[in-house]
């Protein structure tokens, strides 16, 4: 007995924790609340945490390779508001709306690319810390859209963009889609490809994977591109939901959804160690919680209270485990 | 109580129900240096983990002078007067002599300032008792790993220990430093302080203990005095069989040259380094601790930079800016920092296998792992080496140590290297292990792979060496052959009493 009591807490607990949470969190909310169980109020919370969940993935790659990205956030809101700028240039230029998208949509995973490829760049080849290279970058970004959005909003003109970000597929969000589609990605990416078993490597113990003849910088650019890719992905049908972007609000705050989802879902912040599944769960829970906390009452100016100390409970339950 | 001071009481001690201590019942005296022998996974360092409060037994009871002893953590023992020296020491080393020594035990004056004149002074005395050389204000970081090691004992008896346990303290130390270590220990014997001494090296227990106990397979299968049991003896009740040859026969080398150094310098560390190594021959690298051994090794993987002088694989001039280069021309290092450069720890004994070789079991396109064939590798090494594991799915920091430094060996392998670097091959592990890396480099030799060969244990390098490189200082001094590969001619060299250049 006391044997199967510590295999359950070291294997079933540390693996398959998040699931406990989610369950409880569940079943609870569903007492609690007779609304929560509701069809249209579950795919509100799907389409809620898809955002931040897209982004989330891209963080747990980061967070597994020892490093983090402060500046997510921030560029959301910065490639959104150049998406909008170019589509609505681009439309008197094209004929075809739809080739308008088309071309943003390539647009938003370049300017991905881009911003986080900066971020790797400083955080490999400058040696600066990746906490302070991309706390530089989350200022830097969202400055530069305050200044060019004068503060104000920045609104498409395409009807048909707006309405691609309202869509569904098959009675779900489009974007609920795309973070499944990409967690089977880059779950596969992380667990059978090589790249997925260096960026672990390196977040274990970067000198041994530098004496085992693995790139140590380019795996953790690597991290920040993805990262900056699935950015820009979800900046794309962020900004297609709204068809515009607020400057000053959009993106506020998704760092720290992000990082609390990875860390919820069990991937250790000293790195080395994580899952995507367990990310896409940390998301759910805290998509739960948000709406638990809207449908009691509770204000909404609370909710990064509650935030912060599943994040801070998280990691402590994690210290416990180690 | 009389002379004893701790009864172990059939100790038991299991990790998820497979038992690493059965039964055991052990009885430390008083003033003893006892020797603790067994082979890697025998239970040596579980059982010292127990006395000294990392882990908790499953079962029976540990007796301290008399009473029964509550050991749970750490601090319970230090209370009682047990200390414990791990083989990776406990110091910070952006600290001084004297703060390190009293860490977490500060004195302070009235104001709650640190008394640091008194500390330094407590120091200073205790340093004197034991006729150490080393200044209190010392940072740790500039000493040598004896005087590491002299910080770590000093430690222990500031807080009047009395029960000091040494694990593998040897490993880091020159045979010179070692005979300093010994007759300290005899010094602290003889004041009345007990010692537990846990070593692979035979030799070493019988120079210096009193009295060994023998574990095998979680079982205590010998207890004698030291007077009583001679080496060969200690080795069969180890390994559980008769010995027979420890080192290989060397085999005849290629007249074929793998490698050629010409004049390679790193400013500071290396000075116009010269030598050949042909293909199946065993080079030996002799010399000193901070001799320029191990920073060879790192100059050819492409790790330091060398300002001048050129590399040579089979005639072929190579330019190896980084370990991917070296992995790619062929070279293969086998790291003398186990945890720190060879393996992770973390990850499980298939993952770290592959390390290296990833690239050969993974598509070209997507670098997709193809893990059947990843885990049949690692069971033929498994196989091949006799690593003792629960499973291929066991992450390494669940091995003890000589099975993950066979880890290690399996993935500096599986690169299928030409010229394979093996520095300290055999550190810190048993006997047994020991022979099945001498065998697996020999036959590793007899297939035509270049071995270069660092090991400051001079027997293994005059065993399994066909030539000697003798260094000093990032130099080198001498390179040995035939009869002149014997213990006094190396250490002439390596101490820089003669010096030739080869």
């Amino acid at each position: 007995m006391a044997v199967f009591v510590q295999r359950i807490r070291r294997v079933d607990f540390q693996k398959y924790g998040a699931v406990f949470a989610l369950i409880v969190l569940f079943a609870l909310s569903a007492i609690l609340s007779p609304y929560f169980l509701q069809y249209q109020n579950l795919v509100n919370i799907l389409r809620q945490v898809s955002y931040t969940g897209i982004i989330a993935l891209g963080m747990t790659f980061i967070i597994i390779a020892g490093g983090i990205d402060l500046s997510v956030g921030s560029m959301v809101a910065i490639v959104g508001a150049i998406l909008v700028v170019a589509i609505n240039w681009l439309l008197p230029v094209f004929q075809s709306e739809l080739l308008v998208i088309l071309a943003v949509a390539a647009l938003a995973l370049i300017l991905g690319f881009a911003g986080g490829a900066m971020n790797g760049v400083m955080v490999t080849k400058g040696r600066i810390a990746p906490f302070i290279v991309t706390l530089g970058t989350m200022a830097i970004f969202r400055s530069l859209t305050l200044y060019f959005g004068n503060a104000g909003e920045f609104r498409s003109k395409s009807e048909m963009f707006g309405n691609l970000g309202m869509g569904s597929y098959l009675y779900m969000p489009i974007p609920v889609w795309v973070m499944l589609v990409l967690a089977v990605l880059m779950n596969a990416a992380l667990n059978n490809t090589r790249y997925g078993r260096y960026i672990c490597a390196v977040g274990s113990n970067s000198r041994v994977a530098m004496f085992s003849a693995i790139s140590v910088d380019r795996v953790r650019f690597f991290t920040y591109v993805i990262t900056g890719v699935v950015v820009g992905v979800s900046s794309f049908l962020l900004t297609a939901r709204f068809n515009a972007v607020s400057s000053t609000n959009v993106g506020m705050g998704f760092e720290l959804d992000a990082i609390a989802a990875v860390i919820v879902g069990g991937t250790t912040l000293s790195g080395g160690r994580g899952t995507i599944w367990g990310t896409i769960i940390g998301a759910v829970i805290l998509g739960i919680i948000n709406n638990m906390l809207n449908m009691i009452g509770i204000s909404p100016y609370l909710q990064g209270t509650v935030k912060g100390l599943v994040i801070i409970g998280a990691v402590y339950i994690q210290r416990q485990r180690a | 109580m009389g002379n004893t001071l701790v009864r172990a009481e059939n100790i038991g001690k299991s990790f998820s129900s497979v038992p690493v201590l059965q039964n055991i019942n052990l009885e430390i005296r008083r003033g003893e240096i006892l020797g603790v022998i067994g082979e890697n996974g025998a239970g040596k360092s579980t059982l010292m983990k127990i006395l000294s409060g990392i882990y908790t037994p499953s079962s029976g009871s540990v007796f301290f002078e008399g009473a029964k002893a509550e050991i749970r953590k750490p601090i319970d023992a230090k209370r009682i007067g047990i200390s414990i020296i791990p083989q990776e020491f406990n110091l910070i080393k952006d600290l001084s002599v004297y703060d390190n020594i009293f860490l977490g035990s500060e004195l302070v004056q009235k104001s709650r300032l640190l008394n640091k004149s008194l500390m330094k002074a407590r120091t200073a005395e205790l340093l004197k008792a034991l006729e150490i050389t080393i200044p209190p204000e010392a940072r740790i970081e500039n000493l040598s790993a004896a005087q590491k090691q002299m910080v770590e004992i000093c430690k222990a008896l500031a807080f009047d220990s009395k029960l000091l346990i040494m694990d593998e303290p040897t490993t880091v130390l020159t045979h010179y430093e070692i005979e300093v270590l010994f007759k300290l220990m005899r010094r602290l014997r003889d004041r009345g302080m007990t010692i537990v001494y846990i070593s692979h090296k035979l030799k070493e227990v019988k120079a210096v203990c009193d009295r060994v106990v023998i574990l095998r397979d979680g079982l205590l299968i010998d207890d004698r005095p030291i007077t009583e049991i001679t080496l060969p003896e200690m080795a069969e009740r180890m390994v559980g069989r008769a010995l027979n040859q420890i080192f290989p026969p060397k085999n005849q080398p290629d007249e074929r040259v793998a490698l050629e150094v010409k004049g390679v310098t790193v400013p500071g560390v290396l000075s116009d380094i010269s030598f050949q190594v042909h293909r199946g021959e065993v080079l030996g690298f002799a010399g000193l601790m901070g001799a320029g051994r191990t920073e060879i090794a790192e100059t050819l993987i492409g790790i330091r930079k060398p300002v001048a002088g050129e590399i040579t694989l089979e005639g072929q001039r190579v330019d190896v800016r980084g370990t991917r280069d070296a992995v790619r021309h062929g070279l293969s290092y086998l790291s003398e920092d186990r945890q720190g450069s060879g393996v992770i720890t973390g990850f499980t004994v298939t993952q770290n296998t592959t390390l290296v070789s990833l690239p050969r079991y993974s598509g070209a396109a997507f670098g997709l792992i193809a893990k059947k064939k990843e885990r049949e590798a690692a069971g033929r090494y498994q196989k091949m080496f006799n690593i003792k594991t629960p499973s291929l799915d066991t992450r390494l920091e669940y091995l003890s140590g000589g099975n993950q430094q066979k880890v290690s060996l399996s993935k500096s392998i599986d690169t299928l290297p030409k010229i394979l670097i093996a520095d300290e091959p055999t550190r810190g592990i048993d006997v047994l292990a020991k022979t099945e890396i001498y065998q697996l480099i020999h036959s590793l030799a007899a297939q035509g792979i270049a071995c270069l060969f660092i090991s400051s244990e001079l027997e293994e390098v005059i065993g399994m060496c066909h030539r000697v490189i003798v260094m000093k200082d990032g130099k080198i001094t001498g390179i040995l052959e035939g009869d002149q590969i014997n213990e006094a001619e190396i250490m002439f060299y390596a101490t820089g009493i003669r010096e030739t250049r080869g």
